[in-house]
């Protein structure tokens, strides 16, 4: 309706990044080139995207197994010591009865994690093999995994206040495991890989071939 | 003819001509513009409201734990600051970040861009704040925090008495005005506002 047949780059324009100018490209290439606005680096597409996610993804894929594997948290009462990782957490919810929180703790820490990194590792399958396949399901995938990335830092927030609260003396402490520094950084690279990968690139196979 | 570029697929969209109209990208469907209303007021009282709640929650006690003749009381920095003496400092500046320095940034950032534009008094590095703000947006957790205070919440429940503080309820107010005086912001508008060019 009110959209026109044509895209930034085919009329040579670009779109900065972070106030949304539209600036028209120098012809004799764009390198070092800034917003005249707000001053932000343009480019016409983010650098390196798709190299860049790869990267990253592999990084969280491989970081991922070891914050699954190790514990969480280390719990210490009266004289004996538990070591939970993140599902045997989610186990202890379901036989307490909490399934509710079980349910949340799974679907932050183990599904969303997994979902994100498996959407992004098909977008970039995607954008090389050059799929025309439905544009607009895949930028909405893109933007399901900007959004619900950040939830799965719940479980480091878990333990944070559990370590804080739980130290009372020799009854008994929680402290935590080495999965805590594993999943974080999961978390935190999965975001930037979110972040690096430009959903224009699924777009723009739709073009070139036209 | 203004136009504005979708950020999502690259196509060039017109501009509505009523300026109170939600403009969706025509093909991949993306929020383009959204007019909000007041927004620089509106914004600024949210960010005034969530700078005082935030100065309560991180003053009062958060929770207390009653266990046996124990009693355990926390403030919102103590999980950050036991956590730094588990020598887990990576995961303590995390904490730190996510829940303290970005929102406080956040509110300042708020405040300098809109305080100044409210009373048309342009200050430097403006820009420079705002372009922070969109940056840093994404790792502010608080609410993400406040779901985790609800789940250590119900862990602890069944083995001590756990006494919810002033702070704790302070923070649940501070997740929704911070929400709101995000959500109240009206980016192209403020664009606008802020360009100095001639
Ligand atoms: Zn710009
Ligand atoms: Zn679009």
């Amino acid at each position: 309706m009110s959209g026109l047949p044509a895209t930034a780059r085919q009329l040579g324009l670009l779109n900065c990044h972070d106030c949304h100018l539209l600036v028209e490209a120098p012809a004799d290439g764009h390198d070092h080139l800034e917003c005249p606005r707000c001053g932000a680096p343009l480019h016409e597409r983010k650098p390196n995207s798709l190299a860049r996610t790869w990267a990253l993804v592999l990084a969280a894929s491989i970081l991922y197994i070891p914050a699954n594997v190790l514990p969480m948290t280390i719990t210490s009462a009266l004289g004996t010591t538990q070591a939970d990782t993140i599902m045997s957490g989610v186990i202890y919810f379901i036989h307490s009865g909490s399934w509710e929180i079980a349910a949340v703790i799974f679907i932050a820490s183990v599904f969303v994690p997994l979902l994100k990194l498996l959407i992004l590792v098909i977008l970039l399958l995607s954008v090389q093999l050059r799929w025309r396949w439905r544009p607009k399901d895949r930028t909405m995938l893109y933007r399901l995994t900007e959004m619900v990335g950040r939830w799965s830092m719940l479980d480091i927030y878990v333990v944070t206040i559990l370590v804080a609260l739980v130290k009372l003396g020799a009854v008994a402490s929680i402290e935590a495991g080495p999965a805590a520094v594993f999943f974080a950084a999961v978390v935190v690279i999965t975001m930037i890989a979110a972040e690096s990968f430009d959903p224009r690139l699924i777009w723009d196979a739709l073009e070139e071939d036209s | 003819m203004p136009v504005v570029a979708c950020h999502d697929c690259d196509l060039l969209n017109r501009l509505p001509d009523e300026a109170a109209a939600t403009l969706l990208c025509a093909r991949c469907g993306a929020v383009l513009q959204k007019h909000k209303p007041d927004s620089i007021e509106r914004s600024l009282a949210l960010t005034l409201a969530a700078l005082i709640l935030f100065i309560v929650a991180n003053s009062f006690p958060f929770l207390a734990m009653k266990s046996g003749g124990f009693v355990q009381e926390t403030k919102l920095l103590t999980g950050i600051v036991e956590l730094w003496r588990q020598e887990l400092y990576g995961l303590a500046s995390l904490v730190l970040i996510t829940c303290v320095l970005v929102p406080l940034l956040q509110m300042s950032c708020l405040l300098y861009i809109l305080a100044p534009l409210k009373y048309d008094r342009p200050v430097p590095h403006a820009i420079r704040a705002f372009r922070l703000l969109r940056h840093i947006a994404p790792w502010g957790m608080l609410e993400i925090f406040m779901l985790g205070i609800l789940v250590a919440l119900v862990k602890l429940g069944k083995m001590a008495t756990i006494v919810p503080g002033i702070s704790v309820f302070a923070f649940g107010l501070l997740v929704l005005v911070m929400a709101a005086a995000v959500t109240v912001l009206d980016p192209p508008l403020l664009w606008a506002r802020l360009d100095r060019r001639p």
